[in-house]
């Protein structure tokens, strides 16, 4: 990886913490006004990477001869085809949900970062945390934030899903909520109660080390916290008007019963193990 | 309403009607209830700029709702409040601000509605129109600026032209959620405010919130708004 190693410290800011499976190389070429990047050939597939088939060179000589940036982030497609959700949720609400919101907030962020290079090459999950920028968020952390909320938020669901976890999800789940039964209403209870647009979240905490169920307004994530969500709920108007109208109640009821995806939680909750010690180690007391 | 005494008597229950059965109870308790108010136009007048099934779920549903929310939470201040219980006192502050605030704002928005034969979409004239031509250049400068931050505001809440009553002058605002206009300054009075929660728009317009905005304009009411200047500023 050809990089000018002296000022890479120098002028990189957030080139060192990179998620080593998911990023390619990158490097820094300064240039007397501005620091700017240069990728050579990558294409990630990370767990929630972002798609960046490649980032053309920039020039940034005087005479503002500079090509244009064409790196970008992709809309990734539901793990289902549209109408696989019905009847629980309309082929129209994905199609306008998916292919209306989800897509905007995608081509907006590619907008914004068409003007702010000191974004980018970050997968979702370190854009969400840099752009929310401890509180203070830039303007392009709502597209961000979106694009990763509804990125989980479709991954969360499976046609034929519902019914209860099983095994470790379901152990951790009663150990921290009592029985399924209570973080069920829990869960639903934070669903109605939300006031505005926002998500549900069952987020595994790092520092407490249990499993909680968490409301965001907006586009607030969990990742920003450095929380682990396990699965989330969509609680904006789009995602259930059109099917149910004002009947939050339902929609809420329908998710639990017919398509949260628990494999997808296990599976997440398998990956959230190796960065939260759940099991105490018993050390036995002499 | 008539059958609501009669149901209370019948039904003998006097501890635990829902709340808005409970209104001649509460009274006596000296605590103001709040009903739904009635629309001075069908549900279909304002055809084809808003849907009649949104205008029917919106105030039927939506403002029914915030209505019930809101006299419930009132009620449970009162007894926090009698009973010097001081956490719950101040738990309930955002219950009330949501719902009590979704009341106050849909109460204002149904005013600013008008069907077109009733005098929709026409321009203010009088003392209104030459204040907004004075702050804003022109009544189009004022719709695209107003419509502007709508379509900017992100997540739920509302647009609003309101009127400084300290220094007299109209600005146009946005508040999140249900705040009312007044959450963002003391003075300030709401003219029009235009609902950019999703369920005011989403049946009909689905995700495009700018066609909403723009079409709303041939339903606004500016013969309210202008009343609301005048008595603010004879």
């Amino acid at each position: 990886m050809p990089t000018n190693q002296g000022s890479v410290e120098q002028t990189c800011f957030f080139s060192c913490k990179r998620n080593k499976t998911q990023m390619g190389s990158c490097c820094y070429i300064p240039s007397p006004s501005s620091s700017h990047l240069l990728a050579t050939d990558f294409f990630s597939w990370g767990f929630k990477s972002s798609k960046l088939p490649f980032l053309q060179k920039r020039r940034f000589d005087r005479s503002q001869r500079a090509s244009k940036i064409c790196g970008y982030y992709g809309l990734r497609t539901p793990p289902y085809k549209l109408d696989a959700l019905e009847p629980y949720m309309s082929l129209k609400t994905l199609e306008i949900h998916w292919g209306g919101h989800h897509r905007n907030y995608v081509e907006g962020l590619n907008k914004q970062l068409e003007k702010n290079d000191i974004l980018y090459g970050f997968t979702m999950d370190e854009l969400v945390k840099v752009t929310y920028n401890n509180g203070n968020p830039l303007p392009e952390f709502n597209n961000a934030a979106q694009v990763w909320n509804h990125d989980f938020f479709w991954e969360s669901m499976q046609p034929g899903g519902g019914d209860m976890p099983k095994l470790g999800v379901l152990q951790q789940i009663e150990k921290d909520f009592g029985s399924f039964t209570n973080f069920r209403e829990k869960f639903v209870e934070a669903a109605l109660t939300l006031f505005g647009s926002g998500w549900v979240w069952l987020v595994l905490k790092k520092e407490e080390r249990r499993l909680a169920v968490i409301k965001t307004s907006n586009s607030t994530c969990p990742l920003v916290w450095d929380d682990i969500p396990i699965i989330s709920l969509d609680m904006w108007e789009h995602a259930y008007y059109l099917d149910y109208k004002n009947d939050k109640g339902k929609y809420v009821n329908v998710f639990m019963n017919h398509l949260v995806s628990w494999n997808v939680a296990m599976a997440r909750m398998a990956r959230a193990e190796a960065f939260v010690n759940l099991g105490e180690p018993k050390i036995p007391i002499a | 309403m008539a059958f609501r005494p009669l149901l209370s008597r019948t039904l003998g229950l006097t501890q635990t009607l829902t709340h808005s059965h409970s209104h001649t109870l509460t009274q006596l308790r000296g605590l103001q209830t709040f009903s739904l108010p009635d629309l001075s136009y069908d549900y279909g007048a304002l055809e084809p700029a808003i849907s009649g099934e949104i205008m029917q779920l919106h105030h039927q549903k939506h403002h029914q709702a915030y209505i019930t929310n809101y006299n419930k939470a009132l009620e449970q201040l009162q007894d926090a409040v009698a009973k010097g219980d001081s956490s719950s006192v101040v738990k309930l502050q955002s219950a009330i601000k949501f719902n009590g605030g979704g009341h106050i704002n849909h109460s204002i928005f149904w005013k600013n509605l008008t069907p077109v034969s009733e005098g929709g979409g026409e321009p203010p004239h009088g003392s209104l129109g030459w204040a907004i031509d004075t702050h804003f250049g022109s009544m189009e400068a004022l719709v695209q600026k107003i419509s502007a931050e709508g379509a900017a505001l992100q997540g739920s809440g509302w647009v609003w032209l309101g009127l400084d009553k300290e220094s007299k002058k109209l600005v146009v605002d946005t508040t999140a959620n249900q705040d009312p206009l007044v959450t963002k300054g003391a003075n300030l009075v709401p003219l029009l405010g235009i609902d950019v929660w999703e369920h005011a728009y989403y049946l009909q317009y689905k995700n495009v919130r700018p066609d909403y905005l723009k079409n709303i304009w041939k339903v606004i009411n500016w013969k309210y708004a202008s009343q609301v200047y005048e008595k603010e500023c004879p």
